[in-house]
């Protein structure tokens, strides 16, 4: 009797030790082969054939394809550069330069990786489409009521992610520090 | 009391192999991954437009909104395919991924070097099954093997601003990626 209680006992926790493990390492994302710059995180190598177990079985769950690593790389902001949450109902202002690129392109989704709907349909902005400074850096405004200049509505959702991928870059499996990939600074102002 | 410990001790230790099992065992039980989502509107061994996310829904999450894309989803069991995209004018890629997800190449229009991204695809067998001569002189034919022998190709033509959408999936219309005869056995 003992004996069947223990290994009850064994197994209940073994099922939720594993299966709690696996979830939470499926949903929050993981640190292997991660380039983090400020705010943003790259995984290049998930655009490889050397992708981690942990992001084959993430991406498999989601049903994402991730960038070839011949075609790009894709940055995630999920906070801005103090760590603090992005809220769609703040103001967050990206500011600064991307590492070098043909193309860029920034997009706005919800934690899902879903669009969101805004009245001015954009849902992000592409290298050519954003309006520089003489310099060449640039500032958007993320918001959720219009602002000049760039803006990039965020129809006031709780909670937002930013991506921005460089296509047909040197930044990749080789990139280590924020010195070969200058990333622009993510700063969330004002929350009502 | 040590009793009990030391049965919580196994069933974490076993919890720990539940967990690594799961992981790798989750890509092959998937029935929402990129390959599942893709299937119903992708015939097989044919180019076949994915239409573009929007807030109102999209086939895969995290596709960026500022490409047009298509795909060909393969099976080489027939016998290798061929592929030929045209280059639309900002930036054009072609990027191959196993059934199971993994991107095993990707290729964009600078690194082809021409108008034309046109290219074939075949499983290894396939590929020594080809004449040596063939291999050795065909320096400008470029040859992408495929772990799998099904998977999917993905072909994605960059529109810069919303007003150029329409010419790159014109584009992507005239991509082309069709079953070529099996290479005959040696």
């Amino acid at each position: 009797m003992r004996l069947l209680l223990g290994s009850l006992f064994a197994l209940l926790i073994a099922a939720a030790v594993g299966l709690g493990t696996t979830w939470l390492v499926l949903t929050r994302g993981t640190a292997f082969g991660a380039v983090p710059i400020g705010a943003w995180v790259a995984w290049p190598k998930t655009g490889t054939r050397d992708i981690d177990p942990y992001s084959r079985a993430t991406f498999a769950r989601t049903g994402e394809l991730p960038v070839g690593s011949g075609d790009g790389v894709a940055f995630f902001a999920r906070t801005d550069d103090n760590g603090r949450a992005l809220d769609g109902r703040c103001d967050v202002r990206i500011n600064g330069t991307t590492p070098q690129a043909r193309f860029w392109t920034l997009t706005l989704y919800d934690p899902q990786g879903r669009l969101i709907g805004n009245s001015v349909d954009r849902q992000g902005f592409t290298s050519q489409e954003v309006v520089r400074r003489a310099d060449g850096s640039f500032e958007i405004a993320v918001a959720p009521r219009t602002r000049p200049g760039n803006w990039l509505p965020t129809n006031g959702v709780d909670s937002f992610v930013l991506v921005l991928r460089l296509y047909d870059s040197p930044v990749g499996v080789a990139t280590r520090a924020a010195r070969e990939a200058p990333m622009p600074a993510v700063t969330v102002q004002s929350c009502p | 009391m040590i009793r009990w410990l030391l049965w919580l001790l196994a069933g974490a230790l076993l919890g720990g192999i539940v967990h690594l099992v799961a992981v790798l065992v989750l890509p092959r039980t998937a029935t929402q991954d990129a390959y599942s989502r893709l299937t119903p509107i992708a015939p097989v061994n044919t180019v076949a437009a994915v239409p573009q996310p929007a807030p109102q829904g999209e086939v895969m999450p995290f596709m960026d909104p500022a490409f047009a894309s298509a795909v060909c989803r393969y099976d080489l069991t027939e016998g290798p395919i061929k592929l030929s995209v045209p280059v639309s004018a900002a930036y054009t890629s072609v990027s191959f991924y196993t059934r199971r997800g993994v991107a095993y190449y990707a290729i964009n229009d600078r690194s082809a070097g021409r108008r034309l991204i046109e290219l074939e695809l075949m499983t290894t067998d396939q590929r020594g099954r080809l004449p040596e001569e063939e291999d050795v002189t065909a320096a400008d034919r470029l040859i992408v093997e495929s772990p799998t022998s099904t998977g999917l190709i993905m072909l994605r033509a960059l529109a810069p601003e919303p007003g150029l959408m329409p010419a790159a999936r014109a584009v992507l219309n005239t991509a082309t990626c069709r079953q070529q005869p099996m290479p005959a056995e040696r």
